[in-house]
């Protein structure tokens, strides 16, 4: 059950781009097609799993045990980059399908701060879980899986809207970002009521 | 000189990073709770900013072009390093409240953005001016979201610690939907619009 609410707390409650505000470049920049958007959504689950397993562990047995807490940033950012690099070398010859799915939105995942972000809250256990869960690799892995399927649903759903409002008749100085900013707050507005559920 | 001066003043508006390019949304949208932690915010990216740029422009014909993306992140990252550990000896309560943003300077696309855009092509004395512009830029428009948001949902400004703030009416009148998540998306779009306007009208 403890696993579950983590789903539903992650995905629904503290939705990553609603109210904790990390990742929102991609969430401005690749959300004008449900295609593409659905792309990196998958992409940033991918990657978002595997990095916070990775860092989490460096975390635990290098960073703390030697007392080099101070270059974490460095080392997390690092990590993640040639995480990124690694993966994309992986999947253009193992999956060569997946890779043409993916491949585009992986360099641009480095500068996502939604990874560094949940890297950075998983390892120091700083990430919020709902009572009676404890802090260890497993939560912290469900976490991150959850947070970005979060990403994935906030970025697929403002996508879909994004669609409609291209037809409709903007005001002029409202076009582009300021109408896509607007209904973003609506649908943290919306996102709002799911406060206080777990 | 003419130059230098046009480098300069080409973040605060013209070009401005966070109503123009678009860039460094997270920490615009997430720090502007009040306007002391925007402009706190905008200060410590605008610190990383001009030492990166200077550093990398410094460095720009000694790094091979093809690992010179994790070459300037490493640069930015210790930077910002720097940052974090004086704030969290210096300013404790300002570093509890900013917390994850800190670090995650590392992946402001301001900051890497003008390092491969403008560092690496230019030398020192113009990526220096390039950065104190940008980042003063960036500090504007955080201090300016974060006062609006904070005058919208309070109905004070420039509360910190304790001191109250500068009161402009009863805070039972404030919005406090302003200071919360939507908050920040609406405040923002209608300010992008402002800005895009009086631009146009140029």
């Amino acid at each position: 059950m403890a696993y579950f609410l983590i789903f539903i707390s992650a995905i629904f409650v503290n939705n990553i781009v609603f109210s904790q505000f990390l990742g929102i470049c991609p969430f401005l920049g690749v959300s004008k097609k449900i295609d593409t958007a659905i792309g990196m959504g998958a992409a940033v689950t991918f990657v978002l799993t595997l990095a916070t397993i990775v860092t989490y562990l460096l975390q635990k047995f290098l960073l703390v045990p030697f007392g080099l807490k101070f270059l974490q940033t460095i080392l997390f950012i690092l990590v993640i980059a040639a995480l990124v690099q690694m993966i994309e070398i992986v999947l253009k010859k193992v999956s060569p399908a997946l890779y043409q799915a993916l491949g585009v939105f992986l360099p641009l995942i480095t500068t996502n701060c939604c990874i560094l972000g949940v890297a950075i809250l998983v390892a120091d256990g700083t990430n919020k879980l709902p009572a009676g869960a404890d802090h260890n690799l497993l939560t912290g892995t469900l976490f991150a899986f959850a947070t970005a399927i979060g990403f994935a649903m906030a970025l697929v759903i403002f996508a879909g809207i994004r669609e409609q409002l291209e037809l409709q008749n903007v005001p002029k100085a409202m076009k582009g970002t300021p109408i896509a900013l607007l209904t973003a707050g609506l649908l943290a507005m919306a996102f709002m009521g799911f406060s206080g559920v777990v | 000189m003419n130059k230098s001066l046009k480098t300069l003043t080409a973040g605060l508006l013209r070009e401005n990073p966070t109503f123009v390019l678009v860039l460094g949304m997270c920490p615009t949208l997430a720090t502007t709770t009040s306007a002391i932690n925007g402009m706190s915010m905008g200060l410590a990216t605008a610190f990383v900013l001009i030492c990166s740029n200077i550093v990398i422009s410094l460095l720009k014909n000694l790094i091979p072009d093809k690992v010179r993306i994790p070459a300037f992140i490493v640069v930015i990252a210790s930077f910002v390093t720097v940052v974090q550990l004086v704030m969290q000896a210096y300013l404790p309560p300002l570093y509890d409240s900013l917390g994850l943003f800190i670090p995650l300077i590392v992946v402001n696309c301001i900051v890497l953005g003008r390092a491969e855009a403008f560092a690496a092509k230019n030398n020192v004395w113009y990526s220096a001016l390039d950065g104190l512009g940008m980042g003063l830029g960036f500090t504007c428009s955080l201090t300016v979201l974060g006062a609006l948001r904070e005058i919208l949902g309070t109905g004070h400004v420039f509360a910190h610690g304790e001191f109250a703030g500068f009161a402009l009416f009863p805070e039972n009148y404030g919005m406090l939907l302003f200071v919360l998540a939507p908050g920040a998306f609406i405040a923002l779009a209608y300010l992008m619009a402002i800005v895009g306007k009086l631009k146009g009208e140029k």
